[in-house]
């Protein structure tokens, strides 16, 4: 499959320190104080977990590593680049190219078919429709979903949808795949099925993850563990692989 | 106490083993240290002093003895009163284990009456567990059925520690900022 050609510009001189890193971002909304000078690092091919109470401030880091929000204060470091200053068109060429996205409800355009939803990222950049959907249901399989390829996601269990929800996210080998409680709506089994899958197909790829749960069960799939509290990151001796 | 509840419970394991075949104690403790004993193996000494009493309680019978007499000699087979005696031990709910007392929750009550912060108690059990939950993930993912059986048992019992230690590590937060608001 093709790999996404923003690649090799982006892997500049800084490309062996860590892919990914935050320094010191803050945000806020309205009088709420999301996040106060959060920070961590995502090494290449790394899966890490960021953990912390409900309201902790989680998604709103997530969404600022990943350059949906933007913070009010800090940098975002991706490869070279500060997602915290750099252009919107930039910012979502690169969540199109190099980023995967999964949410805990799949988030699946209910028009289009499952392999249709796994294809699309790849169509978005550009691939013909049967290339396209080759490499999906290729995934498909892997993912043990490919019998629902053709169904609306209306028509799939929870757990195939998520695993579905999965390809696409896997779909364009992006670089870092975030997952943000990936498996909050799934029962034990069906959870394990999309984390196994999820961090198998990372390591696979290369890909680093950061995958957002308040789950131990679920962050015992990552590398290591970040903790989030009131917004804050906390520095706990330990959390090393 | 743990060893009282592990050998009450060697009897039936034991029977239940012997439903598929005759065996020797020896294929007995084989068979008990591959499917069940997850630290230390079983000892002989156990493992014929259950037999003997499964015998006395004719929950076992004699199916062959081999020159030389001696237990390990005997080959053992499950009697019909055997068998309904698993099939009740199956049938029977184990009394739920509240770890009421373990050193964990010492700490967090202690800290509490102390007036230190529980956060920090649980920041770095989380750690620790964590690590070992990591460990248990990928040998879990590494092993066969009766691995990933025995993983989960512990997986499970480790998420329950640091979801009580959570919850009161909020509780104690809501309740301190509760003292300090009136
Ligand atoms: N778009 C927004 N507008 C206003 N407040 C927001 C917005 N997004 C987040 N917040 C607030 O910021 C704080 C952090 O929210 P966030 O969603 O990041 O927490 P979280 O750790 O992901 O929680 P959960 O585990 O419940 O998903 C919360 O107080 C939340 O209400
Ligand atoms: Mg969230």
């Amino acid at each position: 499959m093709t790999q996404p050609t923003s690649r090799a510009e982006t892997v500049g001189p800084g490309a062996r320190g860590p892919l990914l890193s935050a320094y010191g971002l803050s945000k806020a909304f309205g009088p709420t104080q999301a996040l106060t000078a959060a920070s961590l690092t995502l090494a290449e091919g790394e899966i890490v977990a960021l953990m912390g109470p409900s309201g902790s401030g989680k998604s709103t880091f997530l969404h600022c590593l990943a350059g949906i929000v933007r913070p009010d204060a800090g940098r975002v470091d991706y490869a070279g680049t500060d997602l915290a200053r750099a252009a919107d068109t930039r910012l979502s060429a690169l969540r199109r190219t190099e980023f995967g996205f999964l949410f805990q409800f799949g988030q699946l355009v209910p028009e289009l078919s499952c392999v249709e939803n796994v294809a699309l990222p790849l169509r978005l950049g550009g691939q013909r429709r049967r290339a396209a959907e080759r490499e999906a249901l290729r995934l498909m399989e892997h993912l043990d979903v490919a019998d629902v390829a053709r169904r609306r996601p209306g028509a799939c269990s929870g757990g195939q949808g998520q695993r579905v929800a999965a390809a696409r996210a896997l779909v364009t080998r992006p670089r870092v795949v975030f997952a943000d409680e990936p498996t909050g709506a799934l029962d034990s089994l069906n959870g394990e099925k999309v984390l196994r899958l999820l961090t198998d197909t990372a390591r696979e790829n290369g890909s680093s993850v950061l995958l957002v749960t308040h789950e131990a069960r679920v962050a015992a799939y990552a590398d290591r563990e970040v903790i989030v509290r009131d917004g804050r990151t906390l520095d706990v001796a330990g959390g090393a692989r | 106490m743990c060893i009282v509840r592990g050998m009450s419970a060697l009897g039936p394991t034991f029977l239940g083993l012997l439903e598929s075949r005759p065996q020797h104690g020896y294929d007995l403790k084989r068979a008990y240290d591959e499917h069940f004993a997850t630290k230390r193996p079983l000892a002989y000494g156990q493992v014929y002093a259950t037999l003997s009493r499964l015998l006395k309680n004719g929950l076992v019978e004699v199916a062959a003895t081999e020159a030389g007499g001696g237990p390990e000699r005997k080959r053992y087979a499950v009697t019909d009163a055997g068998v309904t005696d698993v099939e009740q031990w199956l049938g029977r709910p184990e009394s739920p284990e509240p770890y009421l007392q373990s050193a964990l929750y010492t700490k967090v009550v202690l800290a509490l009456l102390t007036g230190r912060p529980a956060d920090e108690i649980l920041d770095v059990q989380r750690a620790e567990h964590l690590r070992q939950m990591r460990e248990l993930t990928r040998r879990k993912a590494d092993g066969d059925l009766g691995d990933q059986l025995i993983c989960d048992h512990a997986l499970f019992h480790l998420e329950a520690d640091l979801r009580w230690l959570e919850l009161t590590a909020a509780r104690l937060n809501e309740l301190s900022g509760e003292v300090r608001g009136r």
